[in-house]
């Protein structure tokens, strides 16, 4: 993992721009609105696209920057805090500005936030980082509630509504889907881009062994500062698709729970691959809706919980570390399967 | 004046119950580089059992033993049941802490509920009053400053002046050295985790005592204890009578002066000190 290790064979690189499973993919996610319903699409799907945006986000910085970083949904809810208060809010402390003034004002603010975060975090290292940023998280938290002159305190804002644009309301099912589904495709290839460009290979470079890369001229704080900015801005992006679709923001959507939850999805799916957050996101979502039907809805804390210490003890790169043992596994036990398996590795 | 000294007082044993949680979270740190995120449910699970067994007993002072035991013995059980068979990943302890915390969490709920308990204490020691200067103070938390003062000089002698002590502290120099010296390094994990954990469980027993009993502090106690071992420096107790001081000390004066702001002294307490000294006010850097 000390670079972006491609598992795509060189003689079939040629052939096909994408493996044929991303086709498959992209394709079942361009179609999804139409097989299901208003439920499926908005609570299943949409919710868990912009959840695993925000995850990715997590993914980015602890994957590639080594920096596990708790106050990712502290960022985003930054973001929904800043379109509630730029855009319209049932209490009048609102600005009710036009959508494509409060979007690029929201995200640039929340970008700058997140920067600063940074900024604070990267002062330390390593579990320090977690511990910090959980910090910084709960003291937002706390402050927002407290805070009635901004924040509104403990009720927050509701009515917070999506903007229309162009004739379509972008909070219908269809639209925020397809909506949704554009940004967390466009997050997923700018983090795969930026992981393959020079700053990604330097940042996967300062995880790997800082000292050495100070040594060689790079600058490491700046490095770590500016993936948190980035990573603030991806979360950003997924906080406003959050607080368009609960149409509501509250200290409640920042509390511990939530701040957790991101990292649990996170890991879940797997921190080494940016597809980890979204398979996450997916698993946490129907799990949070379904699991009424495994056990009592009150306990899905506990489910949850259990399913995460599960992934911690047995499988450490998450689900997709699982898959990849899985096919491992299938391969080495064909008969060509180890010369695979070794140039890949 | 009468309102300085009021809140004065108030953020001493504040800082008193916020040094009780925050040592236990410091020691084990220091030693084992693991950060126990489970530290805040250590404390409500102990205030909740500590709660259970006076409300049975009919005796205040057995349940503050039994939340400080049984969580001395939930201490040793996660040690050994779990953090041993991960040493050296602190990343992943933390994150089995994480997952612990939210299972925890979620079945206190399940057992104790919603609402909020009050303890009964004698009433000699909570309603008793003390004059000093200008005011009259609760003698119940003169007698928890005292306690923390007590514990706080105790730890330190412990540290300082024992065998186990000093195995304690050659741990958080080099553990691989010590265990070439021949100490069981597991069972001096063991007893430090059973320190540890031990005294968030008496601090929630103390601290529900103080305030009350809900679902919700364990998160609250749970950032006391970061927010206090960053200010004082990781691993060290003084540090954490001093980072305890300061947050309680100004959460108290900024609720009193300023109450809508006073997280944010907390906070910024926290930055200025990340930004001047990383590694906490006593702390050494790593």
């Amino acid at each position: 993992m000390s670079v972006t290790v491609s598992t795509r064979q060189p003689g079939l690189a040629w052939r096909l721009p994408f493996h044929p499973a991303t086709v498959l993919v992209a394709l079942f996610l361009l179609v999804y609105p139409f097989i299901a319903t208003p439920f499926w699409i908005v609570q299943i799907g949409a919710q868990s696209l912009f959840l695993g945006v925000i995850a990715l986000s997590l993914m980015f910085l602890a994957g590639y920057g080594g920096m596990v970083s708790l106050s990712q949904m502290t960022v985003a809810g930054f973001a929904g805090y800043m379109i509630a208060l730029f855009g319209t809010n049932h209490v009048n402390i609102d600005l009710a500005w036009p959508w494509w003034a409060q979007i690029p004002a929201a995200l640039l603010l929340t970008t700058l936030a997140a920067t600063l975060i940074g900024v604070l975090a990267v002062r330390t290292a390593g579990i320090y980082t977690i511990m910090i940023t959980l910090a910084i998280g709960m003291a937002f938290f706390y402050f927002t509630r407290q805070n009635y002159a901004i924040f509104n305190g403990f009720s927050g804002f509701a009515s917070v509504q999506a903007p229309v644009v162009a004739g379509i309301n972008w909070r219908d099912p269809l639209p925020f889907y397809y909506l949704s589904l554009a940004v967390a495709a466009l997050s997923y290839v700018a983090v795969v881009y930026v992981a393959r460009s020079t700053f990604g290979l330097s940042l996967q470079a300062i995880r790997d062994n800082p000292r050495r890369m100070n040594a060689l001229g790079f600058n490491v704080y700046l490095h770590r500062v500016v993936a948190h900015g980035l990573a603030g801005f991806v979360a950003a992006l997924g906080g406003v698709l959050l607080v368009w679709m609960n149409g509501r923001i509250s200290p409640g959507t920042i509390d511990i729970g939530p701040l957790i939850n991101i990292l649990v999805i996170a890991v879940l799916g797997g921190l080494r691959h940016p597809v980890g957050p979204f398979v996450g996101a997916i698993v946490f979502v129907l799990l949070q809706n379904f699991a009424i039907d495994l056990i009592d809805r009150e306990r899905f804390n506990t489910l949850i919980g259990l399913v995460f210490l599960g992934i911690v003890f047995f499988s450490p790169d998450g689900l997709l570390g699982l898959w990849q043992r899985l096919v491992e596994g299938a391969r080495s036990a064909g008969t060509a399967g180890g010369w695979t398996r070794n140039r890949s590795s | 004046m009468k309102l300085f000294i009021l809140t004065f007082l108030n953020g001493l044993t504040q800082a008193a119950l916020y040094f009780l949680v925050a040592s236990g979270f410091t020691l084990v740190f220091g030693l084992m580089r693991q950060v126990n995120l489970a530290h805040g449910s250590l404390y409500l699970l102990g205030a909740y059992i500590g709660w259970s067994v006076a409300n049975i007993t009919g005796s205040w002072f057995i349940g503050v033993a039994a939340g400080f035991l049984a969580m001395s013995v939930a201490g040793v059980l996660l040690q050994v049941g779990i953090f041993r068979r991960m040493e050296g990943q602190d990343l992943r302890q933390t994150l089995v802490t994480i997952g612990l915390s939210i299972v925890l969490a979620d079945l206190m709920l399940a057992t104790w509920g919603g609402k909020t308990y009050q303890f009964d204490p004698p009433d000699w020691l909570f309603f008793g009053k003390v004059p000093l200067y200008f005011v009259k103070y609760s003698l119940f938390r003169l007698v928890l400053l005292g306690t923390a003062i007590v514990i706080g000089i105790g730890l330190w002698l412990f540290l300082n002046r024992t065998p186990i002590g000093m195995m304690i502290r050659a741990g958080v120099d080099d553990r691989a050295m010590l265990a070439c010296s021949g100490v069981n390094v597991q069972r001096v994990f063991a007893i430090t985790f059973a320190i540890g954990a031990g005294l968030a469980g008496f601090a929630g027993v103390v601290g529900g005592t103080t305030y009350s009993i809900a679902p919700g502090e364990d998160a609250h106690y749970l950032l006391a204890s970061l927010v206090v071992v960053i200010v004082g420096g990781m691993g060290s107790v003084t540090g954490a009578a001093i980072g305890a001081l300061l947050i309680g000390l100004s959460e108290q004066l900024g609720l009193a002066y300023s109450p809508t702001y006073s997280v944010v002294y907390t906070f910024v307490i926290m930055v200025a000190v990340l930004a001047f000294r990383p590694q906490g006010i006593m702390g050494r850097p790593a």
